[in-house]
């Protein structure tokens, strides 16, 4: 497979990656990269150990064996002070948003903004309602706890949240799952705009197909406690039996020929 | 810090101009407009005295880095000129930041304002809370009113169809919030009638009358603590494990599973825990009860010089036929108050998870406080009973 080609600096470089949990073997010698710009989006079967890959990167599972670089420094080895600095630098959205139960959106929004900079009080409630509106949420779901908010509406307030800090990379875990087609079609375009207009680099987890077709540049397939990665075509005509089935059943085909009309 | 991330933090710093040249206003903005600098070119920006119906230039074409943070005081910059009745040419942006720049100005079309949180006078918002809290304890009365109706009709048709009652759960249950509280309500019961001795001898003494510590300790444990005590730390340990539990439930929409699936939430999650502690309270009392009693004989025996012989024989004296009872017989009623509070306030959880800590602390709090009430109430009808 493909993916040497010179593509600038890597953000991401992930090298024998081995986690376990108990005696299930869930990565074992997994290799990975991610370069600036680039969306890339990682897909594979329930219990692959996706969102497992994604919280070993940020640094919330500590690897049995391997290394994982982000900006070119060990997450697993860096001091207190340097994670910190690290994490301003990446915004991740957790499946369900992971908003603060307690806090209104736009508290939640401007959480990481208060956290880590120094900013006149004006100044923060002017940039947190920027984002709200950024992340194509109606004005008055800024005062509204996360529980008076829908599915998808949480999802938009956790992506606000996660890019309140304008970050280098944003992590996105399943980010239209539970949301109907439209919504999450709609959730695709921002996340692609956003991409092309800030230059983010995009770690994307899902099962969906139309999103990989609308953001991602790379995929990342997790079989046999691997990624097998490369462009869409050729992920798409790698013949590893689940890869196949993937993009070849119903659902994929479907997809594709949506991709084939619009594109 | 490491180098590499000094670098990224520390790009060049942003820089801001404003001069005039052939009747034309020329603000440069230059270097980093990022969110890490955006206090100081906030500041340098409300410090700048903006021209007035002028015709202004915005030249960008210095800036070489830009983010949100940065393009939206950009964006807020140009607007306040514009108000002030300015001719606005913004010119000279790398091509690179065109994409952000033209996606933040379609965002916001209109200028971002957050909606104030609703606000009343200080007098009318106290007011209008009293009212508010006097409103939801009065809808906490009748739905808990309410739920005792639907929890006794369950019960009656239990009573009609005994072999729908949920035995393994019952029992499951009876060793969660009986054997299992064996170690704390007998160590604490324990150590109360230490201090109740200890406490009343040091009174007694003054009149000689150390052996009547056994007395006190025989209508104080059996009457009141003994029971009480058990109530409170079943209060504290199984009624909020009750909520708790059904709360979590709620939120993951099991209680709606159960329902669709045909049953009865009351009959599979409330009967079994009312059942339970129906039981063990009472014989967690008795235990109390005997381990208040060992805890005061202990330390008559250590610190009175009261043996134990001499101790049970001042005991028999002391008890009347109904000071065992009369403690034992609250002890059912309080166990319906636990678990009633406990599975009601799990109940109200919504979908919020936050929502299932809340309610947990208020139905800790609730049972406490109508398990001590109704004490108080026993209290006046054996005073009027005379007994």
């Amino acid at each position: 497979m493909s993916g040497r080609k010179t593509r600038g600096e890597r953000v991401i470089r992930v090298r024998g990656l081995v986690n376990r949990f108990g005696a299930e073997t869930v990565h074992d010698g997994l290799d990975l990269d991610v370069f600036r710009g680039e969306a890339l989006g990682v897909v594979g079967g329930s219990g692959s150990g996706k969102s497992v890959l994604l919280r070993t990167i940020i640094g919330l599972n500590r690897p049995e064996k391997g290394t994982v670089e982000v900006f070119g420094e060990d997450v697993y080895r860096i001091s207190e002070r340097e994670r910190h600095e690290l994490e301003k630098r990446w915004g991740v959205l957790f499946q369900d948003g992971a908003l603060f139960s307690s806090l209104t959106v736009a508290e939640n929004v401007a959480v990481p903004l208060v956290e880590h900079l120094r900013l006149p009080e004006p100044l923060i409630a002017e940039i947190v309602a920027f984002k709200i509106r950024l992340a194509r949420l109606p004005a008055d779901a800024a005062t509204k706890f996360p529980a008076q908010l829908s599915g998808g509406m949480r999802k938009r307030a956790g992506l606000a949240r996660a890019l309140a800090l304008d970050p280098e990379i944003l992590f996105l875990d399943e980010p239209t799952s539970g949301l109907d087609p439209i919504a999450a079609s709609e959730l695709d375009s921002l996340i692609r705009d956003l991409k092309s207009s800030l230059g983010l680099s995009v770690f994307l987890v899902t099962h969906d197909l139309d999103s990989l077709f609308a953001i991602c540049d790379r995929i990342a397939v997790l079989v046999d406690k691997r990624v097998r990665v490369g462009t869409l075509d050729e992920v798409s005509r790698d013949d590893h039996p689940w890869t196949h089935s993937y993009f070849h059943g119903p659902r994929g085909r479907a997809a594709e020929l949506q991709k084939a009309q619009i594109g | 810090m490491s180098t590499k991330l000094k670098a990224a933090v520390a790009a060049d710093a942003p820089r801001l101009s404003l001069t005039e040249k052939d009747g034309a206003s020329f603000l440069c903005a230059g270097g980093a407009w990022t969110v890490n600098v955006a206090a100081e070119l906030d500041g340098r920006l409300s410090r700048l005295s903006l021209p007035s119906g002028e015709s202004v230039v915005l030249d960008l074409s210095a800036i070489d880095s830009l983010d949100t943070a940065g393009a939206w005081l950009l964006l807020r910059t140009e607007r306040a000129l514009l108000r002030r009745g300015n001719r606005v040419e913004t010119r000279g942006l790398s091509p690179v930041f065109a994409p952000l720049l033209a996606q933040l100005r379609a965002a916001s079309a209109q200028a971002p304002v957050l909606p104030e949180r609703e606000g009343a006078p200080a007098v009318a918002a106290f007011l209008a809370r009293i009212g508010e809290m006097t409103l939801a304890l009065l809808g906490r009365g009748l739905g808990m009113i309410g739920f005792l109706g639907l929890v006794a009709a369950t019960g009656l048709s239990l009573l009609r169809h005994p072999r729908r009652l949920r035995l393994t759960a019952t029992i499951a249950q009876m060793e969660q919030t009986g054997v299992n509280a064996l170690p704390i309500v007998g160590l604490l019961s324990f150590l109360i009638g230490i201090v109740i001795a200890y406490q009343g001898s040091d009174q007694l003494r003054r009149f000689g009358a150390e052996i009547y510590t056994v007395n006190l300790l025989a209508v104080g444990i059996l009457r009141e603590l003994g029971v009480l005590m058990t109530a409170i730390i079943i209060a504290g340990r199984s009624g909020s494990a009750f909520t708790a539990q059904i709360g979590t439930m709620r939120v993951t929409q099991e209680i709606d599973a159960l329902h669709t699936i045909g049953l009865d939430p009351i009959e599979v999650l409330v009967m079994p825990r009312l059942l339970a502690l129906f039981v063990t309270l009472p014989l967690l009392t008795l235990f109390a009860d005997f381990m208040g009693l060992l805890g005061g004989s202990f330390l008559s025996a250590i610190a009175l010089g009261i043996p134990a012989q001499e101790f049970m024989s001042q005991l028999r004296l002391a008890l009347s036929p109904w000071t065992l009872w009369i403690g034992l017989i609250k002890a059912p009623f309080f166990a319906v108050i636990i678990a009633l509070i406990g599975c009601y306030e799990g109940f109200q959880v919504s979908r919020s998870a936050e929502s299932v800590g809340r309610l947990t602390t208020l139905s800790v709090v609730e049972a406490i406080f109508l398990v001590i009430v109704l004490d108080a109430a026993f209290s006046v009808l054996f005073a009027v009973l005379k007994i």
